[in-house]
């Protein structure tokens, strides 16, 4: 990657103020790509478990500038509100001078630190539409309670009706280079597994030893951090 | 108003918060190049030189190495081993090989990137249990800096025996403000040294060999803090800069980045500790035989005397008619570990508690209740026959367990919006922690302090440097006390050593202690001056001064006296191995995540008996700063090394220590039981609120889950290990 010369290339977009601010819209929610953790977190409406991911990024000084725009685009793998777009079906906003586009986040992120946005595009928002019948959970396991990169980053979503789950939704990051669903788990989940469908762990991700943590760890925790949600919720 | 015990406002307070002291960064010497560090990549090789990049500019880069060197190559700490730069062979990854100096900082790190270390690898001995006697030679002809052996009567194996193994690995100190030094040229062709420090002397020392005279002076900027990081090494950047300085003329600053600062300079020493005990069934111990196996890393540093104070606490505050005492300290080709808050005690009393733990568990007895019937008492004797007086672990017990009866009062937070399980425990630890120097070290450093007096006020000239501890307030209050004046008329001088005398370093927490105690002893001298001059025999201070003819400045000189009470053989190891020791309990309330291994404080609680607090709150932020440091060694400062021994999580996202929010409700209580040789009756409290903390929380992950972790730190990766290998048994 070429270094970008940070007087010619680089445009600063703090003050655009069109860029921030979450709004309440006909179907849920949307955030505009400048909005700061601080923001999300004194944004009462949204879903506690997203109020409380903004809580875990960085620290308070962090949440004050750090912002929902440049944690979805710079995409790294441990980036803390990932896997909540994805188990909320969020749509992100992109706009260009041809115009504007969504992309699903199921599609956004390709590869490590890679966005399906093309050069000249630019995220101006996210779009979610939380609903109140559904659990929303998010979990970060970083060693400490702030300025902590994550080992694992659990966002899981799920609807019951009648005591039986009829959608399931989990994503984990800082376990792969992109963030990622855990399709057997949520199927395992559907068919009825209960809790013990965290066991199914080691077939949706593959996670690394790194100077950060080890894979068993990382195996371990994102398996049990997932059982004890389902146990909340379904029952041992 | 007497200011001693008063929470006298700290005198760096103002110029701290306005953010106008001057740290070695912020001084800039007109004309002022910069210097940085080429480093070897290896950690054993032969070192064939250096390459230069042909396509770089060198244009305005001057470079050093070895053969610059204007008299001898060393770095003189304890022994001569340490060279200022590798000469023909590199013994630890980042030792020192060249340096740079260039009109930026940035353009000296560029001219480091374009210069590659030649070196040939050879085998490396990473491994401390395998150093002694290797055949791959680092110190000596063993590898061992140093042995020592205690003993205490006889020997018996008649009762239930108790063995474990005990292992902790390095800590970083973590000084807010990285390492950093300027070297100015002065006029006699001699060198200027300004830099953050705790000991201005000892580099005084240091150097001189190198430059083979003795025209240095040494001043201490404001200093960021030093955890005893700041003891020895400023020493070797004191050492670079002056040759940059000497060789290009010039004024060189020399600043490390964090990551160079985390990778080449010292930590604490990792430890591997094995307890035999033998104890009667009713509980009482009856012998107690330890051995610990200390890694000093490639040089000698101050390894002998952190092994020295490792073993002479590796017995814990417990009374033991047998105890059996073995050390030795190893050379491997690691960078060298060197001085850190608590300065191998932190190491010792983790074993030595864990090991309580161990024994109580054996026997079925309460752990608190197996040491109550143990505590060491006045008259019972140590390893070193030192018997001992006004001794304090049963109180501090007493009041540590009275003040954790209080309800914890900040709920614990649980990440996860309450979603997990998590069970509670409770551990406690008790410790002691000899205070000052070892033996006859204040008679052998024979610290001198000067008052003077100016106009109407008084200036303190001591080596003694604030590095956060509050020693420009607390020695202020002490010769206030002592003069019967008010402490804003008194201030501590800088630390010049071509200014000031030489009061010893600023380590092993013996400065308000010991001289704090000659201090006072000057300031009285100075008002005895007064008397004479003035022939009034009043102590009123200002009746003085005003009966003076003239307002010329007076100055007194004191020194350490050696009161001869002091019994200590330093051949054998035997009698009084400190002047005296301070006792402390720990009562730890954690939850640990059962999902994640990680541990949350709750609530620390603890007691400290500190002889005379000077200034409480400054007493309480050292008690409670340190406690904070000791949750850090418990369970989340790891040092991660590759197979050359660099740390490899070289950053602050990586290297993971408390932050406020980490930091649990505190209940801080100070004791305090005199000491007839400190001023007041003030300890050295510095380094023992590093004890407790790891050892307690040991034993309260204990009791919330039952694991046994015998290993620091206790990462919550070896705690959710713990558990799951406890879950499938």
């Amino acid at each position: 990657m070429v270094k970008p010369n940070l007087l010619k290339d680089i445009i600063n977009i703090w003050g655009c103020t069109g860029l921030s601010g979450i709004d309440s819209t006909e179907y849920g929610f949307r955030i505009g790509a400048l909005s700061t953790w601080t923001e999300v977190r004194q944004a009462t409406a949204l879903p506690p478990a997203l109020i409380e991911c903004a809580a875990t990024v960085g620290a308070q000084q962090i949440q004050n500038r750090g912002t929902v725009g440049g944690n979805i685009v710079n995409g790294s793998p441990a980036g803390d509100s990932l896997p909540m777009w994805l188990v909320l079906d969020a749509e992100f906003e992109v706009a260009s001078t041809r115009g504007v586009r969504r992309i699903p986040a199921s599609e956004f992120w390709t590869g490590y630190r890679k966005n399906a946005m093309v050069d000249d595009e630019l995220l101006v928002a996210v779009h979610i539409q939380p609903k109140s019948t559904d659990i929303l959970h998010y979990r970060k396991v970083g060693t400490r309670m702030a300025q902590s990169i994550s080992k694992v980053v659990l966002g899981a979503r799920l609807r019951i009706a009648d005591g039986r789950p009829i959608e399931a939704r989990f994503a984990m990051g800082s376990i792969a280079a992109t963030p990622v669903r855990l399709p057997t788990v949520e199927a395992a989940v559907l068919a009825g597994e209960g809790a013990d469908a965290a066991t199914h762990m080691a077939q949706d991700i593959t996670p690394l030893d790194d100077i950060r943590s080890t894979s068993g760890y990382r195996l371990n925790v994102a398996t049990r951090v997932v059982r004890s949600f389902l146990e909340q919720y379904l029952g041992a | 108003m007497n200011p001693v015990g008063i929470d006298i406002p700290r005198a760096d307070g103002p110029s701290k918060v306005r953010g106008d002291a001057q740290y070695v960064d912020d001084i800039r010497p007109a004309g002022c190049l910069y210097g940085a560090t080429v480093r070897s990549p290896i950690a054993h090789g032969k070192l064939l030189g250096i390459q230069k990049d042909p396509d770089f500019d060198w244009s305005d880069i001057t470079v050093v190495t070895c053969l610059d060197i204007p008299a001898q190559n060393v770095v003189l700490l304890m022994t001569e081993d340490q060279p200022a730069l590798a000469d023909g062979v590199v013994r630890h990854v980042e030792e020192p090989v060249a340096l740079v100096a260039a009109s930026s900082p940035a353009r000296a790190r560029a001219a480091v990137a374009h210069i590659k270390v030649l070196v040939e690898a050879l085998p490396a001995v990473l491994d401390p249990l395998t150093a002694q006697n290797n055949p791959i030679q680092i110190f000596g002809t063993d590898n061992v800096f140093k042995q020592i052996s205690i003993h205490k009567g006889d020997k018996t194996d008649d009762g239930v025996i108790v063995e474990g193994t005990y292992t902790v690995g390095h800590q970083e100190q973590l000084y807010i403000e990285p390492q950093g030094m300027i070297a100015v040229p002065r006029a006699d062709d001699g060198l200027t040294l300004i830099g953050s420090m705790q000991c201005p002397f000892y580099i005084v020392k240091a150097i001189a060999p190198m430059l083979g005279h003795g025209r240095i002076n040494v001043i201490q900027a404001t200093t960021g803090g030093g955890f005893g990081g700041k003891e020895e090494y400023p020493s070797m950047l004191a050492a670079h800069c002056a040759l940059l300085s000497i060789k290009t003329g010039a004024p060189v600053k020399m600043i490390y980045q964090r990551d160079e600062d985390l990778r080449a300079t010292t930590k604490r020493h990792p430890s591997v500790i094995k307890i035999r005990s033998v104890v009667s069934p009713q509980g009482e111990l009856l012998q107690w035989d330890a051995e610990i196996i200390m890694d000093g890393g490639a040089y000698n540093t101050l390894t002998p005397v952190v092994l020295s104070r490792a073993l002479l606490h590796l017995c814990g505050p417990y009374r033991c008619p047998r105890q059996h005492l073995e050390g030795v300290a190893v050379a491997t080709h690691t960078p060298p570990n060197g001085a850190f808050r608590g300065f191998g005690a932190p190491q010792a009393m983790y074993a030595v508690e864990r090991h309580m733990d161990a024994i109580a568990r054996t026997i079925g007895m309460d752990p608190v209740a197996f040491r109550r019937l143990n505590l060491i008492r006045d008259g019972d004797t140590t390893p070193t026959g030192q018997a001992l007086v006004d001794t304090g672990a049963h109180l501090v017990l007493d009041v540590a367990l009275k003040a954790a009866e209080a309800e914890v009062k900040t709920p614990a937070i649980h990440p996860g919006g309450g979603v997990g399980r998590y069970a509670r425990g409770r551990g406690v630890a008790l410790v002691f922690h000899g205070c000052g120097f070892t033996g006859n070290g204040e008679a052998r450093i024979k610290g001198k302090v000067a008052v003077e007096l100016q106009d109407r006020c008084v200036q303190i000239l001591t080596a003694s440097t604030d590095i956060g501890q509050g020693v420009d307030t607390t020695f202020p209050q002490i010769a206030a006390a002592a003069l019967g004046i008010g402490v804003s008329r008194v201030s501590n001088a800088p630390h010049d050593t071509a200014m000031v005398p030489d009061s010893g370093p600023t380590v092993a927490s013996p400065t308000c202690m010991v001289v704090g105690g000659v201090l006072r002893t000057a300031a009285l001298k100075l008002k005895a001056a007064l008397q004479a001059e003035t022939g009034l025999d009043t102590d009123d201070f200002d009746t003085l001064l005003d009966a003076r003819t003239h307002t010329m400045a007076l100055r007194v000189m004191a020194e350490y006296q050696d009161d001869g009470s002091m019994d200590w053989d330093d051949a054998t190891y035997s009698g009084d191995a400190y002047p005296c020791y301070g006792w402390a309990c720990s009562v730890v309330d954690l939850d640990v995540d059962l999902d994640t291994g990680e541990v949350l404080y709750r609530r620390y609680v603890s007691a400290t008996d500190v002889g005379k607090a000077i200034n409480p709150v400054i007493v309480e932020g050292q008690l409670e700063g340190g406690a904070i440091q000791g949750l850090g060694y418990a369970t989340c400062e790891e040092v991660v090394l590759d197979d050359q021994g660099r740390m490899i999580n070289d950053r602050l996202t990586n290297y993971i220590i408390p932050t406020t929010l980490d930091a649990p409700e505190m209940i801080t209580r100070i004791i305090e039981i005199p000491y007839s040789g400190g001023p007041f009756g003030a300890k050295g409290i510095g380094e023992i609120p590093m004890d407790g903390p790891a050892p307690a929380v040991a034993s309260a992950i204990e009791a919330a889950v039952g694991v046994v972790l015998n290993r620091l730190p206790m990462t919550p990766e070896r705690v959710l290990s713990a558990l799951e290998i406890k879950e499938r048994s």
